[in-house]
């Protein structure tokens, strides 16, 4: 790595004072798991990193009425270890607890996995399935995203130059749907996915009748992917099995995938439906389980 | 540039003056000569730099020294008291853990956090938490007996 500067005020105040000072000369650093590989790999090189590190109330994971609130440098293994998460909100669980290593995930922060905008990361399509936002401060206020316009390309999320962003913040995951997080994984256990599904299903009240479906998949393109086509088929109607793998098949017309050594870009289609109509089947079971 | 950080090494407060780029696994190795730790791909996959910092363990090859400032740093020089090793690492011994050698520090730090946090964990919940340490000689059984030994189950 070339050299830089290093600073972790105590406050966030001063680290938004000194991201306006430095502008593109700097950058934020949480847990350093994506930064600091990049500039080993000099893709990146900062005068200055501002550390978010000693600024505690960034770390907490809360529930506040309803609403899970993630601090951008919690880690993934306090989110994946979290009783509250793991009662209320089991999709982000079962996500958090499947990225990379527990090493990995004792280093690697909330905030830093989304703004890093690679479309490889898991938690992502399942905070899109809940419809998360991202909350953005600069010197200059505060504004709200919703994930799902969040990620913009490749490796390319709409914080602009200035902005920290400082929480997730989750609605409920509703107790009455059938949720399922699945990742295919044909190398080994840590690697990224081939494709990912995060998925949430409710029924009308004691029928088969989908009253809510939400679809999001990673690994499928330059961003995470909604797959609005797919819910669309299913809200209102009975879920026959039929019906599922119809819906799945439509996530091939809104994926548009990278070739790379964990598959063809064919391949990955053709995986994407099948993995998602495997997300749909089991989120169904959960729902029938929960009704 | 160089900024003076304090942290607390196997027990023993030390203070060094790094510059910023000073990875953790550099800081151990060259700045305090504790050459247990080894550095195996640098890129955080391998395990072979695991240390536990402030009781978890963490990969010290993608960590900035100056992020443990304030901490409490455990390496495999500080698992033996008073000439005694510590049960893994006897385990280890007892068990054939290792062939090489060069990912035993890594393997035997991060069986510690799993130990420290439960104390007796299921075969799977061995795997699933060792999964991140890899060994080339391809020896993973005799770990997976060494850790189950140790954690006072039969391997």
């Amino acid at each position: 790595m070339i050299d830089f500067d290093y600073q972790a005020p105590a406050q966030l105040d001063e680290a938004l004072a000194l991201l306006q000072q430095h502008g593109d000369d700097a950058r934020v650093i949480a847990g350093g798991t994506a930064l600091v590989i990049m500039m080993k790999q000099r893709l990146v090189q900062p005068q200055l990193l501002v550390s978010l590190r000693r600024i505690p109330e960034l770390e907490q994971v809360r529930a506040d009425n309803g609403t899970l609130h993630l601090g951008a440098t919690a880690t993934h293994r306090a989110v994946e270890t979290s009783p509250i998460v793991r009662d209320r909100w089991p999709l982000l669980a079962e996500t958090y607890r499947h990225v990379a290593t527990v090493r990995i995930r004792n280093m690697a922060t909330v905030g830093g996995g989304v703004v890093h905008g690679d479309p490889n990361q898991d938690p992502p399509p399942a905070l899109i399935a809940l419809d998360a936002k991202a909350r953005l401060r600069s010197a200059s206020g505060e504004r709200e995203v919703p994930l799902q316009s969040f990620f913009l390309d490749y490796y390319e999320t709409d914080v602009q130059p200035g902005e920290v962003l400082t929480e997730i913040v989750v609605p409920e995951q509703p107790r009455d749907a059938g949720w399922s997080w699945v990742k295919f994984l044909p190398r080994t256990a840590d690697d990224y996915a081939t494709v990912s599904v995060a998925c949430l299903l409710s029924l009308e009240n004691g029928s088969n009748r989908c009253r809510e479906a939400r679809i999001a998949l990673g690994s499928a393109a330059t961003t995470p992917v909604r797959a609005d086509a797919a819910e669309n088929a299913l809200r209102g109607q009975e879920l026959t099995p039929e019906r599922l793998r119809e819906a799945a098949q439509l996530v091939a017309g809104q994926v548009d995938p990278i070739s790379d050594f964990r598959g063809s870009s064919d391949y990955k289609r053709d995986m994407a439906v099948v993995w998602t109509r495997r997300a749909l089947e089991q989120a169904l079971q959960r729902a029938k389980g929960s009704a | 540039m160089e900024q003076t950080i304090h942290l607390r090494v196997n027990g023993e407060d030390r203070e060094v003056t790094v510059r910023p780029r000073r990875l953790l696994v550099d800081l151990l190795r060259y700045d305090l000569g504790l050459t247990g730790t080894k550095e195996g791909c640098s890129v955080g996959v391998c395990g072979a730099c695991t240390v536990l910092l402030n009781g978890k363990n963490v990969a010290s090859c993608i960590m900035p020294a100056v992020f443990a400032d304030g901490a409490e740093i455990t390496t495999i020089e500080g698992l033996a008291e008073d000439g005694k090793l510590h049960p893994l690492q006897q385990a280890f011994i007892d068990y054939g853990g290792f062939q090489c050698g060069i990912c035993t520090p890594g393997q035997i730090m991060a069986a510690k956090a799993l130990l420290d946090t439960n104390p007796h964990p299921s075969e799977d919940e061995i795997k699933e938490w060792m999964m991140g340490n890899l060994c080339r000689c391809t020896g993973y059984y005799k770990i997976l007996d060494s850790i189950k030994a140790a954690a006072g189950s039969q391997p």
